[in-house]
């Protein structure tokens, strides 16, 4: 039992091998026959031409995550409703009036949320 | 295949959530109006419950069951998180976390721990812990401006999204060999087939459980999560959530595992040795006495999963009893908890309670009934639910697991035992402030009657048990 699983994954397995050592070769090709003659002007960060200036990591306002992770939502009941549409036809009454019920649910938390001014920039 | 009329109890509550939610943001300085509806929703929900209760009944093609066992937690469910939100009315006054949002995440974790004792599949049950978790993770952080609030409201969250994984890693196991999330159908392939991988999924499975109920060893953040959240929010973990993860793991394990009872018997008996004598160990250097009720409930449970290792009907009479008694404890030792400040300003050490006898009698009084109960002391009610665990375990020819958990109790008693002491025979303290709410009184009153006066009638909780689990059989 435990051998015939293990043969199901067996393509699967080598398959990793296969990609780790591709990889890993490619790395050390590269390390062997790369021409490597570094200079200051070279390690030093692109910034389009300019002389680098601050540092890349920076702090983000917090209201951006605010604002994707509302994205979510929507765009994951999009991601719901299509299924529901396509199927209508076959689910019936109770299909229909779970999506109903799912969508008000999903509105009383909009409203919650605009009322709240999670949505206002300021 | 339309049931809809099964689930009036969670419908009712989700509507009411929706409802209050909306009110509650429209009306500003909510609070007390959507804490006293909540309430009377939850005292509400009670008798729909009961009045549902009129069968055993497997919905929404077998994923969900109605029947007594699950009718009969979610009223403690319901009954607990009444008590708790009564006695922890001055407590969240006062410490200022009076938002509306409070008692919504808490309807909307009981909905979720509805979910996890009903549900009959692993999909609902999964579910069901998310929207419980989801709830109570932002309810151990509610206390925005508190560093240990946050830390416990992290950690919980970390821990938890990884006990999730873990549980989900289960579930894909398991259903990837029977090829089915049902119960049922998961039993009917395990009289065929107990190979190896199967059992990994099991193992996991328990594991995502385990710590939902901070079962040793997955209890690692119980007691750090105790101590940071507010004491209101502690009070809510130490009732609730554990019925609701002990509803779902007897379910899982008596009805989805119910075929190969003696591939899990060692791992709960494992867990459950391992749970007892940590607890009992743990808590002997706690001074907090937050931290204390942590490695106290850690122990508890340890026993209430001993009975489980039996694996008839018996071992969960007895385990369902034993939550029962520990909840009424629980609700004691919380409301006892929450009187002890003096000048709006609360103290968790146990030696702030030095001398507690000589200026409140009846608390002290009652509260050290309530840890002589815990300690499992005869006559009060704490020795009962002891009794019938041992005596389940005994009758099913385990007695080295009797032994262990007489033991670890014996060990437990020195930790209760030496609040009694600080509370009788240190010098006195300060006095602590007297106008405490009519929740907290009501509760201490309820609760401590019923541990003095449960020898009186001890079968009577039995009876119901034994009622809600006819269908086992």
């Amino acid at each position: 039992m435990l051998y015939d699983f293990l043969k199901d994954y067996a393509t699967i397995l080598i398959f990793l091998f296969i990609s780790i050592g591709i990889g890993v070769g490619f790395i050390f090709l590269n390390l062997l026959f790369s021409p490597n003659n570094p200079d200051s002007e070279k390690l030093s960060a692109y910034e389009c031409g300019f002389e680098a200036f601050g540092d890349a990591r920076m702090k983000f306002d917090v209201r951006f995550y605010l604002v994707a992770i509302l994205f979510i939502i929507f765009d994951l009941e999009v991601a719901f409703l299509f299924p529901w549409a396509v199927s209508l036809g076959n689910i019936g009454l109770l299909g229909f009036w779970s999506m109903m019920f799912f969508l008000l649910i999903l509105t009383v938390g909009f409203v919650y949320e605009w009322k709240k001014g999670a949505l206002d920039w300021e | 295949m339309n049931n809809i009329e099964f689930i009036y109890p969670e419908l009712f509550l989700i509507i009411s959530l929706l409802i209050l939610l909306i009110l509650g943001v429209y009306k500003s300085n909510s609070y007390n109006f959507i804490k006293k509806i909540t309430t009377i929703c939850f005292l509400l929900c009670i008798p729909i419950v009961y009045l549902n209760n009129i069968g055993d009944f497997n919905i929404f093609n077998n994923s969900y069951s109605v029947d007594s066992l699950s009718n009969y937690l979610k009223i403690l469910i319901l009954l607990s998180t009444v008590f708790s939100l009564m006695f922890t009315n001055d407590y969240i006054k006062i410490q200022k976390l009076d938002k509306f949002e409070y008692p919504i995440l808490i309807l909307s974790a009981v909905i979720g721990m509805f979910l996890m004792v009903s549900s009959n599949d692993l999909i609902g049950l999964y579910l069901g812990i998310e929207l419980q978790s989801l709830s109570l993770y932002v309810l151990a952080s509610i206390d925005r401006g508190s560093e240990k609030s946050t830390e416990a409201g992290v950690k919980y969250f970390v821990l938890g999204a990884l006990s999730s994984g873990l549980f989900l890693y289960g579930c894909s196991l398991l259903y990837g060999f029977s090829g089915s999330t049902n119960y049922y159908e998961i039993s009917e392939v395990f009289k065929q087939d107990t190979s190896i991988p199967i059992l990994f999924g099991i193992i996991f499975i328990i594991i995502g459980l385990a710590f939902k109920i901070s079962a040793v060893p997955f209890h690692m953040w119980s007691p750090d999560v105790y101590q940071g959240s507010p004491t209101s929010v502690t009070s809510f973990f130490a009732l609730a959530p554990k019925i609701a993860g002990l509803g779902a793991i007897i379910r899982i394990l008596y009805i989805c595992f119910g075929e190969i009872y003696e591939e899990w018997k060692s791992i709960i008996i494992f867990i459950s040795v391992a749970s007892m004598l940590l607890g009992a160990f743990a808590a002997i250097g706690q001074t907090n006495l937050k931290r204390l009720m942590a490695y106290s409930s850690i122990s508890h449970i340890g026993y209430v999963l001993a009975a489980l290792t039996v694996g008839n009907r018996d071992g969960v009479i007895s385990a369902i009893s034993y939550l029962n008694i520990y909840i009424i404890m629980m609700i004691s030792s919380f409301a006892c908890i929450l009187f002890f400040k003096r000048k709006n300003v609360y103290f968790e050490n146990i030696y702030d309670l030095s001398g507690l006898s000589k200026n409140h009698p009846l608390i002290s009084f009652c509260f050290a009934t309530t840890l002589f109960s815990l300690a499992g002391i005869p006559p009060l009610a704490g020795f009962f639910a002891k009794f019938y665990v041992f005596k389940s375990v005994v009758e099913a020819n385990m007695i080295y697991l009797a032994i262990i958990g007489l033991i670890a109790s014996v060990i437990s008693a020195f930790y209760y035992l030496r609040i009694v002491k600080i509370m009788y025979f240190d010098p006195e303290n300060e006095k602590f402030d007297e106008g405490s709410n009519i929740g907290i009184r009501f509760s201490i009153l309820f609760s401590s009657i019923i541990i003095i006066f449960y020898f009186l009638n001890p079968s009577s909780i039995l009876y119901y048990v034994e009622m809600a689990t006819k269908f086992l059989n």
